[in-house]
Formats: structure tokens, sequence, C-alpha cells
């Protein structure tokens, strides 16, 4: 590896997934180390299964996965130990407290203890979490869990933190500080590779944005970059989501029209 | 006749939503297995009949009289049955209250709450009925084709013991509302049809054991202390078996009580449905503060950290406890046969090593699922840096663990007794909760923790495998115990039994 170039977060090349019908479909995409990365795409794009396959939750049918230089398909245990998944639907135990899940959490990935607990408290205080450290996420809101699922990928200072629609259902305050700790976090080095449906969130948050469709990488760049390429100056991520997807779908429509 | 929000549309509504729920239940969504399972319960009908023809079709022609003891027996055996049914009404009355899948809509509509209410009681007393049939009925038959159609009444009597357990499973709900309040009814409610369920086999077990020194029931049930505190045999008491037996008007009688029965209950409660169902919604998770660990954080394996997790997690669920536990249960008898003949070396101490054998195979089916398919967080563990197969064998060790814990005092105890039947037990128990925990690996499948009580659903042929592997091993232990060479063939069976399950497993 060439420390001049240090390899990027994120390299997926010809990533292919297919369940009844094409899901993922030869999909490239590459995200650098210590950027803020938003995928966007319609319902059904193949966004939530490429995180999962990066994440190794799914095994993808062809295509490489490389997170900061590691093959993720040949050393599984190596990438998962620098990568962190947070999905849409906090997955917690109801029967643990905060505390214990992120001690959980902390021991699956083997971390230091001590650096460990600190980071653990860091993180309860940061989230507002402080109060509820030692109940047990049962009696917690939807917003809590989500937190403490946030804070459990977090502890173990994962190199590239995946999200698949982290502020579905959060209110506005909770919203606010999911948001404020990643982008902490991409300020002290971390990549962050999200998914949302609520393109101002990826307008004000993410430095590229991504749009997927049909599984495939349609678009990409930064905002200003997706304007040019879209042709709309002074249009809003709003806008040129919606032509993109609307020009990808009018593309994929034809082409099935003429191979029929 | 059949307006909207009348009665019988209410009725014909929960009679659809049960029906597809039963079509759920037995073909696993699937209607494509709709043939195999018709298949199935008739081989199961079948098989069921020649097992009660056997048991009781060479006694039938020759006429069953109704003196004491026959009355005493039949009671008891319509008692068994009753408290299990009894368990079954008191787990769906609970959900009737506490169910939010359409109270929502309902409570919000201009239909009448008592209504809804008679009409989901009745669905109960009729769901009640359908599943204490189908155990009854090849008995019933077998003994109306030799002993003469006076038998059929017995029908009548399960319908009775429906209705009657319906009325019972109300009162008791209602009375636990009452007393403990909306937040603690569903725990305990849930707890006690467990125990209800099990509470009369124990107990009879265990009077089995004082009076005769087996854990034969029905030993107990003929034996001369209970022909002394019997009822005279023209008390009521002796209705319900008189009418199984053919006497029609106490047929009639039975009938007519657990309806009026069913009726005054429905009346006097419904009032309070709306009220009790609103309570029942308004319980959020109640708020546990835990002790801080002094040795939080303290640097360790991922294997323990999960074993420990698994253990925290069973622990603190109070119902999940009382449900994987409920194996345990059956586990007194024995230990008071135990306790009777310690010191003694009887014969009586072999039956324990099969029924402790038994115990842990089912224990740790149980506690498998939990462990394995039943994982709340399966993201995280799937993203955790540890390979698959260290985080299976965490949680193996876990649940294996877990029966060391429950079964090995009664083992220690027994080996103060019989060192070779406490060997014997060692082994059968390890083989059968190896067995069973496999089962639960090879079939593994994602679930919700708390759909503990319908694990059976997402896989039949598991369920099946794990119990029959349970009966399997038990048997074997119980042969080796007793020096019998037929040991070998039933290992033999259980491990070929093994094989099949593995080759048939999912991939």
């Amino acid at each position: 590896m060439n420390p001049s170039h240090p390899a990027p977060a994120l390299h997926v090349r010809g990533l292919s997934k297919r369940f009844d019908r094409p899901a993922v479909d030869g999909l490239d995409l590459t995200v650098r180390a210590g950027e803020f990365y938003t995928l966007l795409g319609p319902n059904g794009a193949g966004k939530t299964t490429t995180l999962r396959m990066v994440a190794g939750l799914l095994q993808p049918d062809a295509g490489d996965i490389a997170i900061f230089g590691i093959d993720a398909r040949l050393d599984q245990v190596a990438a998962k130990q620098i990568v962190a998944w947070v999905s849409d639907e906090p997955m917690i135990y109801d029967k643990l407290t905060p505390y214990e899940y992120l001690e959980f959490v902390a021991g699956l990935w083997n971390t230091d203890a001590g650096k460990a607990r600190a980071s653990a408290d860091a993180l309860i205080d940061w989230l507002g979490l402080a109060p509820h450290a030692h109940e047990r996420c049962e009696s917690f809101s939807r917003g809590m869990r989500q937190k403490v699922a946030l804070a459990g990928a977090l502890v173990h200072d994962p190199r590239l933190i995946i999200l698949d629609e982290p502020l579905t259902g959060l209110d506005a305050g909770s919203a606010r500080q999911v948001k404020d700790v990643l982008l902490a976090r991409v300020r002290a080095g971390g990549t962050v590779l999200m998914t949302t449906h609520i393109l101002e969130v990826a307008e004000r948050m993410a430095e590229r944005i991504g749009v997927i469709a049909n599984g495939r990488l349609i678009a990409e760049g930064t905002l200003a970059e997706l304007r040019a390429q879209a042709g709309g100056e002074g249009s809003s991520l709003e806008d040129i989501f919606l032509d993109l997807v609307a020009e990808e779908t009018a593309e994929q429509a034809s082409g099935q029209a003429a191979a029929a | 006749m059949n307006q909207p929000a009348s009665l019988l549309w209410l009725a014909r509504h929960e009679l659809q939503l049960s029906w597809r729920d039963w079509q759920t239940l037995v073909t696993g969504g699937q209607r494509r297995r709709i043939p195999i399972v018709a298949g199935v319960i008739l081989i199961v009908a079948v098989l069921m009949h020649a097992l009660a023809y056997h048991l009781i079709g060479p006694y039938a022609p020759s006429g069953i009289d109704p003196e004491r003891a026959t009355l005493i027996l039949v009671t008891g055996c319509a008692l068994l049955s009753g408290s299990l049914t009894l368990s079954q009404a008191m787990e769906m009355v609970t959900r009737v209250f506490y169910a939010r899948a359409d109270l929502d809509l309902v409570f919000s509509s201009p239909v009448s709450a008592r209504k809804v209410f008679a009409v989901r009681v009745a669905a109960i007393a009729l769901s009640t009925t359908v599943m204490t049939v189908p155990l009854a009925a090849p008995f019933i038959n077998v003994l109306a084709y030799s002993g003469g159609l006076r038998w059929l009444g017995a029908y009548g009597v399960a319908v009775a013991m429906g209705l009657t357990a319906s009325a019972v499973a109300l009162t008791l709900t209602v009375a636990l509302f009452r007393t403990l309040g909306a937040r603690r009814t569903r725990l305990v409610a849930q707890i006690v049809a467990a125990i209800v369920g099990a509470i009369f086999v124990i107990g009879v077990q265990a009077l089995a054991i004082l009076s005769t020194n087996t854990l034969s029931r029905f030993a107990a049930l003929q034996s001369d202390a209970l022909k002394t505190i019997a009822p005279g045999l023209d008390s009521p008491f002796w209705w319900p078996a008189r009418a199984i037996m053919g006497d029609v008007p106490a047929l009639i009688g039975v009938l007519m009580a657990s309806l009026v029965l069913l009726a005054a209950t429905t009346l006097a409660f419904s009032g309070r449905f709306a009220s009790y169902a609103t309570a029942a919604a308004g319980v959020s998770a109640t708020l546990i503060r835990q002790r801080p660990r002094a040795n939080a954080f303290r640097d360790t394996t991922p294997q323990h950290i999960l074993r420990r997790k698994e253990w925290a997690l069973l622990k603190r669920d109070p119902w999940l406890v009382s449900q994987s536990l409920m194996q345990v249960l059956y586990l007194l008898p024995p230990a008071l046969l135990l306790w009777r003949n310690y010191g003694t070396g009887g014969e009586a101490i072999v039956v324990l090593v099969p029924v402790l054998v038994m115990a842990a195979g089912q224990l740790a089916g149980g506690l498998a699922w939990l462990a394995v398919s039943g994982e709340d967080a399966p993201d995280l563990v799937a993203t955790a840096p540890v390979p698959q197969a260290r985080i299976l064998r965490a949680k193996v060790e876990a649940v294996l663990g877990s029966i060391v814990m429950v079964v090995a005092p009664l083992i220690i105890l027994l080996a103060l007794t019989s060192l070779y039947e406490a060997f014997v037990t060692i082994i059968g128990v390890m083989l059968a909760a190896a067995s069973a925990t496999l089962i639960q690996l090879w079939f593994r499948k994602q679930a919700k923790r708390s759909h503990f009580r319908r694990r059976q659903t997402s896989s039949r042929i598991a369920t099946f495998a794990e119990a029959f592997s349970s009966i399997s091993w038990a048997g074997t232990a119980g042969l080796a115990a007793a020096g019998s060479w037929f040991a070998i063939g039933s290992g033999i069976l259980a491990f070929g039994l093994l094989a099949g399950v593995r080759a048939i497993r999912p991939r």
C-alpha cells in the first residue's frame, strides 16, 4: 500500500446481488477515508442491500469489497473489526441497560477495557443518555433506542460507520444529536456512509452524494457537481434527485421495451 | 340477520381470523403444505386410534360400570385434560385484553364493547373445545365402537369442558386485574396458566409417590385412600364422569351448567371489558434500574461476554424463565421420589434416570432456541469481528451451562444413592441436551424472543425431532440404568434419528 495514497475507506467493484430480480447490479462505489458520504435512492433501489453486503450481513453474488484495503470477502473478521453498522430499526437488548449494552459491544469487538469505558462514558454523556444509563432499555422511546444503538456502533471506535436510515422516526432533538455525533466523528477522522430519504440531511451533511437506482450508481459527486451533471443551476437536491431517477426509470423502461 | 356490527357479523369476522391463524399455525403460512399437513393429521389420527384401541379397546365390550373406582379414574382423567384446557383458555383470555391487534380500531368504532367481548369469549370457548376434542376423540371413538354409542356422550363433556374452562379462565383473569392491576396481570396470568397446565399432573404424581412409591398417575387414582374420601355415588360431583359414560341426564346437566356458567361470567364481566383493555393498553414497560457492576468493562473474551449476555437476558425475563423452566416443574415428582427413597437403594429410583434425561433435552431445546434463533440483535452479533463458529460455541456453552445448573443437584443426590445410575444419567443428559441443541442449530430461523411460545410454528420438523430425540435418549438411559442390553438398540435408534434430521436440515 502506498502511504501517499491511502486506501479508500470503501472500494466496491462490480457488486451484484439478486433476489427475485437484481437488487444490486454491478455496482461500483468508492468512499474516501474521512468523508461523509450519503447514498440516496428511491425505495427498492438497492441501497440497503448494498450496505448489508458491505457490513458482512449478506453474501454478494459477485463483486469485490475492500474496506481500508482489506478484502472484506477474504478476511471478514479483519474488515469487521474496523466497521460499525447501524440499521433503521434499533436492535438492542430490552433487558440490558445502555451501559451494559455498550460493555457487551465493546467486549464483542475485544476493545481495550479502559478505552471502552472512557468511550462509553463520553458517548452516554454526549447523547444525553446519562440519566438513563443504568435503566433497562425496555422502557425507552424509539429515539432513545436509536441513540443507544448509535453509541454501540461508536464505542469500539470504528474507522467506517455504515448507517441505514438512522434518522427514521426520530424527533428533531434526537435527530440533531445523532447528526452532531456523526459530524464530530468525521471531523475526528472517521468515515461515514449513510443512506437517507431526508434529502435535506444529505444536502447539509454529506461531502459527496451518490444516487442509486435499479441497483446501479447513476450519479455521484458534491452537491455542486450533481447540479452541474443535472444541468440545473440553483436547483435543489430534491429536483436533481427526482430528475435523475426519472431519467433512469425512463431509460430502463425503453431498454426493456427494445429488448421485448 | 347478519347486519354489520351485529353479534353474528362480529362472530363471522372472529371465525375468519381464527381460521386463518390456525392455517398459518399448521402450515407455517405456506398453502402448498396443506396436503402434507392433512396427510400428517390423518396418519396421527390413525396411530392415536390404534393406541387408544390397544389401551382401552379390550375392556370396553365387557362394559364399564359406573362404580366408585371407575368414576374416580374417569374423573381424574377428565381433570388431567381439563387442567390443560384451562391453561390454554387463560392464555387466550389474556390475549383478548392485551393483544392490541385491532382493539384500537374496535374501540374507536361505534360498536358496543360488550358485544365484542361476548363474541371473543365465545371464540375462546370454541377454540378450547376444538383443541380438547382431537385429543379425546380416539378414546371416545374406540369406546363407542367397542362399548356402544352411549360413549359418544363424552363429546358433549369435551364441549362442556371447553365452556367451563373459558368461564373459569375469564374469572381468574378478571380477579388478577382487580387485585394486581393491568401492569402485572399479563405476566402473572401467563405464569399461572403455565402452572395450571402442569399442576394437576404433578399433583397426581406426587400423590402416587406418597401413597404407592411410583410415578404412575393411574396408581394414585386407584388408591384406597382416594376411594375412602371420594363423595357418594349419587353426588353431582360424578356427573361429568357419568356423562362421559353415556348417562344422558347427567350429560344434559353438565352441558347446561357449563353454558349457564359461561353466559353468567360473560354477562358479569363484559361491562368492564373496555376499561380493562384500555388499562392494559396504557401499560408501558416498567422502568427498572440495574445496579452498575463494580467490575464492568474489564478485559474479557467475546465468548465470555456472549455467555454472560445470554444468562443475563434469561435471568431478567421472568416470563421466559417460567416458560423455559416449565420442564423443570416436572422434575419435582422425581425429586420427591428421590427424597422418599434416599438411602434405601430402592429400584424405584431407576425411573428418575429417563425423567431427568427427558427434562434436560426439552430444556436444552428451549434455551437453544432462545440463544440461537431468539437473538434480539442479530445484525450486531453478525457484524462483530468474531468468527460465526465461536459465536455459536459461546451460545451453546451458555445453554449447556444452564442445563448443568438445573440438573446437577439432582444428579449429585442420585450419585449418593447409586453411582452407576448417576453416571448413566450424566451421559444421557449430555446426549439429550447436545442433540436438542444441534437440532435447534440446524433449523435456526431468526425470530423475536417474545415469540418463544410459538417457536414450534417456525419448524414443525425441528419440534418433533427435538421431542423424539429427547424421548429416545430418555428411553436409552432408562434401559441402560435398568441394565438392559436393549439400551444399545435404543441408542443406535437415537443416533439414527439425529443423523436423519441432519440430512433433512435446511441449507
